[in-house]
């Protein structure tokens, strides 16, 4: 089997985001960065895959600045074979159609069987990157996949949807984006972290060309109006209904 | 004249409530954008009602008959009509099977999407998303550069019109699909869900063992059309299922009241419900994050509160 897993480097969400007004985008002095957590039930299904079936490989590929070396290295360390790094200063902000234009771009001259993404990056939040390259390509794409099992040349997988829970069966070659629940991903081992050093990790410098989303600002989200406590323990609850019904008019 | 194409969502044949405020922001949209219609599209045969479509903003509905959902044949679909009406704009709900539709369709139209907006606007002429990105701490203004728009909405944050018209009820044909949804398992429980009511009971690891969650469920009991909702935490810890998971990585909520009982209020839990119109939050700890967000707060013991407050409102259902 020939394996594709896309990743991204995001800032943790815990970030205190700072908005830089000249590229209308997250200030990233001093921001932790790290590999999408929904990258990692990508890269660890792709792995459990490959070493299902022998001979398999598994290359990752990245867009992304040039610091996002780090995270492909993790993904090497986890058990990637190769990985490329689609290289750009302005890549982490590029929106989903960009993104996708320039991934699917990448993986047409490749073979492939499975294609793995997370089912969204929590920078952008926008769960479009995997769907949106498999339209490019031409390929099926099951989203927010909670369970996957290949039968023969078929995927059959599981996903939860608003009141149910769907199954989704697909022929290869086709995408999938993994939601957490998917599998337990690995942790990189010291033996997995030497020998990522050495795997191959190939840079290419790429051009974004037009965007498909013009930003006009990223602003801060408004205040919520100051709320109050009412009070303490049991005591304070029919003061609180009373506030329900009367005050905010919600019961 | 615009056109805007509102992808309807179906399940089991009946609408999604989400898809009557798709058509509510697409008829506002239009009108602002100097007038136009607004079409609705579903990929799968579903019964339509010309007067619930007409009121909620459609004016015309277009069926392509399809016997069951599938990603790939419905952004197909989608993709063909919105070009065959020369349309500025594809409007959905940001579900799970929206926020999977959304990027397809813009890759079919080449142009780019915004998903999960909360609001748009026109401004000279021109269409501007909302959404918030970074876990809610920025709000991004965006143009579409193309022809055409592509935008997910997210739920309770656009309302359906309230037109005295009924719409034209037309067919179209269902584009192929390599891949199926095999089986929909419907979920039992009799709530509905928690993206979707108007009311969530939420809680987190402070309600401690799985048993105390009867509290929550007597609380939304007394609550007609309430929904349970949970933090991540418990989610984790396998006392309540995934779908019920509230936050940046599970579902976005805002309804009139979002009750969170032992839950600290992390900013990924925030994101996911701090555009709530009420918020309650009862916690031991008055220093807990969640107070800063909530409308009122109680400062004490689940185990004490929870209990009383459900007896206050069977009171006043009664
Ligand atoms: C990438 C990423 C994505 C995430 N996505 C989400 C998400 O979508 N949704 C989400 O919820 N979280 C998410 N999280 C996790 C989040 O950071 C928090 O860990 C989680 O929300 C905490 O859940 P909690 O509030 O239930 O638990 P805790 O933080 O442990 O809080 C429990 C609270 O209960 C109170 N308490 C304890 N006992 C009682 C009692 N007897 N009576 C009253 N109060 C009591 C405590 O004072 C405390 O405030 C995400 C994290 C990451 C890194």
């Amino acid at each position: 089997m020939k394996i594709i897993t896309c990743v991204k480097r995001v800032p943790a969400t815990t970030t205190r985001v700072v908005i830089d007004a000249s590229t209308k985008s997250l200030d990233p002095t001093g921001v932790e960065f790290l590999l999408n957590p929904y990258d990692e039930f990508a890269v660890e299904q792709a792995l459990q895959v490959a070493a299902a079936h022998e001979g398999s490989t598994v290359t990752a590929i990245s867009l992304g600045n040039a610091a996002a070396q780090k995270e492909l290295r993790t993904v090497l360390a986890m058990g990637a074979d190769d990985a490329v790094l689609l290289t750009n200063d302005l890549a982490l902000d590029a929106d989903v159609t960009t993104t996708a234009r320039i991934l699917a771009e990448a993986i047409r001259g490749r073979e492939f069987d499975l294609l793995f993404f997370g089912k969204q990056a929590v920078d952008n939040d926008a769960h479009g990157v995997g769907p949106a390259v498999a339209t490019m390509l031409g390929v099926p794409c099951l989203t927010e996949v909670v369970k996957f099992e290949l039968d023969g040349d078929k995927v059959i997988c599981e996903r939860e949807v608003e009141g149910g829970r769907e199954i989704l069966e697909s022929p290869l070659p086709c995408a999938i984006t993994c939601q957490k629940g998917l599998n337990e991903p690995r942790y990189a081992n010291l033996k997995g972290i030497m020998k990522a050093k050495k795997k191959p990790l190939e840079i290419t410098e790429v051009d974004l060309g037009a965007p498909a989303l013009e930003v006009i600002d990223l602003l801060p989200p408004a205040d919520r109006p100051a709320g109050r406590i009412i009070g303490e323990g049991a005591a304070a609850v029919a003061e609180l209904v009373d506030a329900l019904r009367n005050e905010a008019k919600v019961l | 004249m615009s056109n805007i194409l509102v992808l309807l969502e179906t399940r089991d044949g009946s609408l999604r409530p989400a898809s009557l405020e798709a058509l509510g922001a697409a008829r506002k949209t239009v009108d602002e954008l100097g007038g136009g219609t607004v079409t609705a599209l579903s990929y799968e045969a579903f019964d339509a009602d010309a007067a619930l479509l007409g009121a909620a903003g459609a004016d015309n509905v277009l069926i392509a008959g399809a016997a069951q959902h599938s990603a790939e044949g419905a952004a197909a679909t989608c993709t063909r009509v919105a070009k065959e009406l020369g349309s500025v704009a594809v409007l959905l709900a940001a579900s799970v099977r929206g926020k999977d539709l959304t990027a397809r369709i813009a890759a079919g139209l080449e142009t780019g999407c915004v998903p999960d907006c909360t609001a748009i606007t026109v401004a000279d002429g021109r269409m501007v998303f909302t959404r918030p990105i970074y876990a809610g701490k920025g709000m991004l203004n965006a143009r579409v550069s193309g022809a055409v728009a592509v935008a997910s909405l997210r739920g309770n944050f656009f309302a359906a019109a309230s037109r005295d018209a009924a719409a034209e009820i037309g067919e179209t044909s269902a584009e192929a699909s390599k891949s199926v949804v095999r089986e929909v398992a419907a979920k039992s429980g009799g709530r509905p869900d928690v993206a979707e009511a108007n009311i969530v009971v939420a809680g987190g690891r402070g309600m401690g063992d799985a048993d105390n969650w009867a509290m929550l469920e007597a609380i939304a009991d007394q609550l007609p059309g309430a929904a349970i909702g949970a933090s991540r935490a418990v989610v984790d810890s396998g006392i309540r299922s995934h779908s019920e998971q509230v936050g940046q990585t599970g579902k976005t909520v805002a309804p009139e009241l979002y009750i969170a009982a032992g839950i600290s209020g992390a900013i990924q839990h925030l994101a996911g419900m701090n555009n709530s119109k009420c918020i309650v939050a009862i916690n031991k700890d008055a220093d807990a994050p969640i107070f800063t967000a909530a409308t009122y707060g109680i400062v004490g013991d689940i185990n004490e509160v929870l209990p009383v407050l459900a007896e206050e409102l069977s009171k006043l259902q009664n």
